[in-house]
């Protein structure tokens, strides 16, 4: 481990970074308002719940489409690739080799931001679990002007779904702990600059020292 | 090439991402706005259906080109109601005519199943004084629109007086004074015509109080049956009822109940109030009988989530949060304690609402003020159990009960009041029957049930087998009126709550904030409960491994 040496990445874009924080906050908002309609607690009242639920909803939805549109111009959807090389690996690590001062076998690097779970974990939450949610939730919606559907299964998924995404944001919070510092994959999507062990060759440009600020 | 992308766009500068930026929430604000712009909108706007129904009754001020009081006719010295309605008939020719075809007059309709009339002089029942007799009961027919029962012609007055008179008393007096030379009698007998001539010539179209002479105390007094029409609603403020205020819109019954040839606009037993539920937009002409003919299908304010609601929830449901707001109401009667005496003498006891509890021809009685109304799916119609229908006296018999289902596209969930009652049923027959109450031989005055029984049944020809028994009934009426100002209305929360929602006991629909999937709680409640054990176990583990690292 000692002589082991530090270098800073620039791993996230001014724009990435943005577009995390307002979703984060536009997510719990709707996790918030959504579990006070789903009747799990009085919070700001189930009318205030409801139409703050419904504006953030399709705020959200509308701002995810420009979301997207990035992520396919900028090429960055590649960082989801699902790969099950060092998957393996990486599981171990975080059931075993975190606890015996192993390396993390996979690098973060502007190329590769994700390990390959966090890229399946990415993959099957921005893929499947948003989506669901956002349709579900635009089925809830507009409920009233499909005629003939039944309420119950949409709010059903959309129940389930909610649960999951909550399930997923204390993982997520939690594995934020796990860099190098406590709080440095943290200070990495507050900054874009992440302090990561200098293990993989990093070429010249993406370190801080010969970044020109 | 992905990494050129990549620099590219690290390399780019600030300015660059802020673009990106601005560009993405602008987009997205554009595409809500229609949303949010009506939202503001809104909050100025009067609601459509304030606005609707403001049009509607704009020409407000009835005027009329007869003044009665100039008409020689009607400068006569009347001696019986039949006359005056023979004066009235002069001009309006076909008025009684028309009369004698509605409900109002006959008191009966055809229902769906074969030989049954349904209304108070047919095979109807309820758990009040549970039936007219065929008209045979005299008690009831004090509400009859005509001079003398059913025979004879239409008291036009009794709708069209506007000063209440004691028109019954006053020919009486008349017959036992007139042709007496007695200047005193001569001078009385004056005064009697006079005041029958001022009566007769002060006519009106039906106000409250006309159609509340009989509506406000049916079952035989004030707020008996509906719980929405009592003598409160004579003269009512904003707070009781928005539309029949006096500081209010003032309405009379008929700017509702509309009328086409003396057919009064209203339920009738099987048949909905409206057939078509249209608003005075789709149809000029359309009956006002429905909150929707005047208020429209989205009478709140554009893009409201309450807006929503009115295809399967009746205005009524959270515009009348309460009934019997002012006068209390009868909630319950129980016939099977009728007929007790103190000191041989039938007696009353008075409760705590000023109204009586007991009545030894009547039974025991409950009152409510400020009832909170029941729900059900209604479709305009209702479902009646008449003195010919087969009862299962294990269960309690839903005598009047609303029709409808989720699934009905004309059903609306709808508020009720629900009179409980315990009367009495043929025990062989297993049907209620209809005791003959008022009159020398009826039960008021021989407080035997049996004999009323024997005779009120003969009235209808049913069979009766001598053999009778106490049955727990239900009957259901319709809350309408009492409309309360907007700001006591329901709120959601009312409804949308796990707990005491009021549409409790609604099923077949899926309610947000009162309803839940069991399964998906269960799976959710694991799945976020697990994740943070997990991470509470697995920072556990790193906090004392010390992430395996030596010092
Ligand atoms: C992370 C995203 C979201 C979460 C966690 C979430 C959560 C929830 C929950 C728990 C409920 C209560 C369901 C029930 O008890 O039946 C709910 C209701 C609802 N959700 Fe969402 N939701 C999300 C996104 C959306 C989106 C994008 C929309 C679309 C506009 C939406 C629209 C609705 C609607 C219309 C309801 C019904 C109550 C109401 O009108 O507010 N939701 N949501």
């Amino acid at each position: 481990m000692a002589g082991k040496t530090m270098t800073n990445v620039y791993l996230y874009t001014r724009f990435e970074r943005l577009w995390h924080w307002c979703q984060a906050l536009m997510v719990i908002f709707l996790m918030i308002t959504g579990f006070e309609v789903h009747g799990l607690y009085t919070l700001m009242g189930f009318d205030t719940a409801v139409e703050l639920h419904n504006f953030i909803g399709l705020f959200w939805l509308g701002s995810f489409a420009f979301f997207a549109f990035w992520l396919i111009i900028t090429g960055e959807w590649k960082q989801y690739i699902p790969t099950t090389r060092k998957l393996f690996d990486v599981a171990r690590y975080y059931a075993w080799g975190i606890f015996h001062g192993q390396d993390h076998p996979v690098q973060k690097t502007p190329g590769a931001k994700h390990n390959p779970l966090q890229r399946l974990a990415y993959l099957g939450i921005s893929a499947m679990l948003l989506p669901v949610q956002m349709v579900t939730g635009l089925l809830y919606y507009l409920y009233n002007s499909l005629g003939g559907v039944s309420l119950a299964p949409i709010a059903f998924i959309h129940t389930l779904a909610a649960f999951l995404l909550v399930n997923f944001l204390i993982i997520h919070l939690y594995m934020t702990t796990t860099g190098h510092s406590l709080f440095s994959h943290i200070k990495g999507m507050i900054t874009g600059w992440e302090e990561i062990y200098d293990t993989t060759k990093i070429q010249e440009w993406e370190t801080k020292a010969t970044r020109k600020t | 090439m992905e990494k050129y992308l990549n620099l590219k766009l690290t390399g780019q500068s600030a300015a660059a991402t802020f673009l990106w930026t601005a560009v993405l929430f602008v987009a997205a604000l554009m595409l809500i706005r229609p949303c949010a712009a009506s939202v503001a909108n809104a909050a100025q706007q009067e609601a459509l259906g304030i606005k609707l129904a403001k049009q509607a009754v704009r020409e407000d001020k009835h005027w009329t080109t007869v003044d009665h009081s100039k008409i020689e006719m009607l400068n006569q010295d009347f001696t019986s109601g039949d006359q005056i309605t023979q004066a009235c008939l002069s001009c309006h020719t076909d008025a009684s005519m028309q009369f004698k075809e509605t409900i109002h007059w006959t008191w009966k309709v055809p229902s769906e199943k074969q030989g049954i009339m349904n209304g108070k002089a047919g095979h109807a029942v309820n758990n009040f004084c549970i039936s007219g007799n065929a008209m045979e009961d005299k008690g009831c027919v004090s509400c009859h629109a005509g001079w003398n029962d059913i025979q004879g012609e239409v008291n036009c007055l009794a709708c069209h007086g506007k000063e209440k008179f004691p028109f019954k008393e006053t020919f009486a007096d008349l017959a036992a004074f007139e042709g007496d030379d007695d200047p005193d009698l001569v001078e009385i007998v004056d005064d009697l015509h006079n005041g029958i001539q001022q009566a007769v010539q002060n006519i009106t179209l039906p106000q409250r109080n006309n159609c509340g002479e009989c509506h406000f105390k049916g079952g035989g007094g004030d707020g008996v049956k509906h719980g929405d029409l009592d003598t409160s609603l004579a003269r009512p403020n904003r707070m009781l009822d928005v539309h029949m205020a006096e500081d209010g819109a003032d309405f009379a019954c008929t700017r509702c109940h509309t009328t086409v040839k003396h057919h009064i606009a209203g339920r009738l037993y099987t048949r909905p109030a409206a057939a078509e539920r249209k608003s005075l937009i789709e149809d000029d002409m359309a009956s006002k009988i429905t909150c929707e003919s005047c208020h429209s299908a989205t009478p709140h304010k554009a893009s409201t989530k309450m807006n929503d609601h009115t295809d399967k929830v009746a205005c009524q449901s959270c515009h009348i949060p309460e009934f019997a707001r002012v006068n209390p109401t009868k909630m319950s009667w129980d016939w099977s304690t009728a007929g007790k005496m103190k000191d041989g003498k039938p007696y009353e006891e008075k409760g705590d609402l000023g109204k009586p509890v007991y009545k030894s021809i009547k039974g025991d009685f409950t009152w409510a003020k400020n009832v909170m109304p029941q729900y059900y799916w209604y479709n305009g119609s209702f479902d009646n159990i008449g003195i010919k229908d087969k009862i299962d006296p294990q269960q309690i018999v839903e005598v009047s009960h609303p029709l409808g289902s989720p699934n009905d596209p004309d059903a609306r969930i709808h508020p009720f009041k629900i009179h409980s009652g315990k009367q009495p049923y043929d025990k062989i027959n297993q049907q209620l029957v209809a005791p003959l109450l008022s009159g020398p031989k009826g039960f008021w005055t021989t407080f035997d049930m049996n004999d009323a029984i024997i005779r009120g049944n003969q009235t209808l020809d049913v069979p009766y087998s001598g053999e009778f028994d106490y049955v727990e009934t239900t009957y259901a009426f319709p809350i309408t009126h009492m409309v309360a100002p907007a700001e006591k209305s329901l709120d959601c929360i009312q409804c949308h709550t796990r707990d005491n929602s009021r549409l409790a006991g609604i099923t077949g629909i899926y309610m947000p904030g009162r309803d839940k999937f069991a399964i998906v709680d269960t799976i959710g409640l694991i799945a976020v409960l697990g994740a943070l054990a997990g991470v509470t176990l697995h920072g556990l583990g790193r906090f004392f491994t010390r992430n395996g690292r030596e010092e």
